[in-house]
């Protein structure tokens, strides 16, 4: 892999750009993997990068229906932040949101990771409660939050109306070091690493089946044919429970659509993230100008990554209140991704009835943030057979144990 | 944008006047039942790529709750029928067995 760096670029613009070489292989699969990932969203690559990075595992397979990036990865609003009320939760959020600080260095490829600021309005009373108790959670578990009070929300954010009359703005929990990045750049940026580590990343090519004996995983089938695999790890997101199904087990998870929207591009106005949890609503400004609108999840199962078109008015309807300038904006453009929710929505990160085969789901709604520290956790269980402590509260079982995580990490709303 | 025909009142629903329900046909595990069973039903709910029996309500219409089978890969609507109905009517699926020759049936 040649480097990418400012003497690349001045020696490309000499040569008519002519060198560029390509970033990730295309290979055909080989008969056989120390371990095959299935899935290349954010998640499946980072598990990969990190078996290669952190134990020197690099006879890896990563296996994409698609294109990589083109699930969730590619279909999310790019939120990082931890500021998160439960331990377990915060430590994988920060382990994740730490690395995404200087992921573009790691990996020689700009993510464009932007720690621009994240508020969360408190919009109620019941609000200022919670997120005082999180700001106090945090400072225990070391990850940096602050309570700040209405007048410092309008200094971060001119554009806001702090006092809206069904939802006035009562505080905010901010996350200074809180922010985006890009989310194409996050999944090319972790194929192209694992590429140049001698991985295979294969697309266009779905698993159809999962072959066992003896209570482990021998291969999967493909479109591309048998591949062998000495161990299996299962990225899939919305398509989880059915990737499950081929390997014979059950996952608490459901399928439900999510859906976000960019307005038309407007000139800087908001340099922060807003995030407003009463009325189902959150907007970033994207570098292209656009206003970048998330809002709540569909309510029933659905595997068209098509959503309801009145969530799309609600989360607009709640938000102009807040925001009122979004009133005269035009929407450009909108999409939905099948996100994967389970029972206490909090992520699975686990061993299964299957010796040999692992499982990373259940990311839901908010799993963009988590892609580094998730891919750490699950190269490390994959490693060892054996979760580390950030993964092992994260087990599958915890829902016929009721260990649940008390802390609607997916909350519903896309973030 | 699904319609839904609410089994009572026969009115053809769209989805705002509509609130769902999930999992229809569910055995609920009370006191005594094994983590297993208490987990099933709680947590481990169907999640099909295709043909899904839920539940709806007509919340702003007769206010009551109905069943449904609906395909959650195209979000075709095959059929509704009333909640007091402890498994999907025998016309309804085979409806669907001729429409999905694939589908493994209700199970
Ligand atoms: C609209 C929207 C907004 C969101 N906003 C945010 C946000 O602001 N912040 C945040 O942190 N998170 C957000 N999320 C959530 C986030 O996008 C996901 O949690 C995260 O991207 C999941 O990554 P993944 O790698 O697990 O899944 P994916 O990126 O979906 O990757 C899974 C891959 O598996 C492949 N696959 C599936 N089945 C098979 C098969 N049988 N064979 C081979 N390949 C298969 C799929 O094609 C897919 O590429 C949002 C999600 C949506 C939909
Ligand atoms: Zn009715």
């Amino acid at each position: 892999m040649k480097r990418y760096s400012v003497f690349a670029i001045a020696r490309e613009a000499m040569r008519h750009h002519t060198g560029w070489e390509r970033a990730w292989r295309s290979p055909e699969p080989k008969k056989q993997y120390d371990v095959v990932i299935v899935g290349a969203g954010g998640h499946g690559l980072a598990t990969a990068y990190y078996l290669g990075k952190n134990f020197g595992i690099t006879n890896v397979a990563v296996i994409e229906k698609g294109w990589l990036g083109g699930g969730n990865t590619g279909r999310n609003t790019t939120i990082i932040r931890s500021n998160y009320l439960q331990d377990p939760s915060a430590a994988i959020y920060e382990k994740a949101r730490s690395l995404y600080e200087t992921l573009s260095q790691d990996l020689n490829y700009n993510v464009m990771f932007s720690p621009r600021g994240l508020l969360m309005l408190a919009q109620t009373h019941h609000e200022v409660r919670g997120y005082l108790r999180t700001v106090h959670a945090n400072a225990l578990q070391g990850v940096a939050t602050e309570w700040i009070e209405p007048a410092r929300v309008k200094e971060l954010v001119p554009i806001i109306n702090i006092d809206g009359p069904r939802y006035p703005v009562l505080g905010a929990l901010y996350q200074a070091r809180g922010g985006t990045a890009r989310h194409d750049a996050v999944a090319w940026g972790y194929a192209r690493a694992c590429s140049a580590m001698g991985m295979d990343i294969i697309q266009q090519c779905e698993v159809k089946g999962v072959r066992s004996e003896g209570g482990a995983v021998t291969g999967v089938d493909t479109t591309k044919g048998f591949i062998g695999t000495k161990k299996l790890g299962i990225v899939v997101a919305g398509h989880s429970g059915q990737v499950a199904d081929m390997a014979g087990f059950r996952l608490p998870v459901e399928a439900v659509a999510l859906q976000a929207l960019v307005s038309e591009p407007i000139k800087p106005c908001m340099d922060v993230v807003v995030m407003a949890n009463t009325v189902h609503g959150y907007m970033s400004q994207s570098d292209k100008g656009e206003m970048v609108i998330g809002g709540g999840t569909d309510g029933f199962n659905n595997f068209t990554q098509r959503g309801s078109f009145h969530h799309i008015e609600e989360t607009l309807r709640a938000l102009i209140e807040t925001f009122p300038m979004i009133s005269r904006l035009k929407m450009l453009r909108q999409w939905g991704g099948i996100v994967d929710m389970t029972g206490d929505r909090s992520p699975i990160i686990s061993k299964t009835p299957l010796g040999n085969c692992f499982i990373n789901c259940g990311w839901g709604t908010g799993g963009f943030k988590a892609i580094p520290g998730s891919g750490w956790a699950m190269a490390e269980l994959m490693a060892k057979g054996e979760p580390g402590a950030l993964a092992k509260d994260f087990s599958m079982w915890r829902f016929k144990e009721g260990q649940f995580i008390d802390e609607s990490v997916a909350a519903g709303v896309a973030h | 944008m699904l319609v839904l025909e609410c089994p009572y009142c026969g009115v053809k629903a769209e989805e705002t006047e509509l609130s769902p329900g999930y999992e229809a046909h569910l055995k609920r595990f009370g006191p005594g039942s094994s983590d297993e069973e208490f987990e099933s039903y709680m947590f481990a709910r169907k999640n099909p790529k295709g043909v899904h029996f839920e539940r709806w309500r007509h919340v702003y219409g007769c206010g009551k709750w109905f069943l449904a089978a609906r395909c959650t890969a195209t979000l075709e609507v095959f059929g509704t029928y009333p909640a007091q109905s402890s498994e999907p009517p025998a016309d309804l699926v085979a409806k669907i067995k001729a429409k999905r020759p694939d589908w493994k049936g209700y199970k």
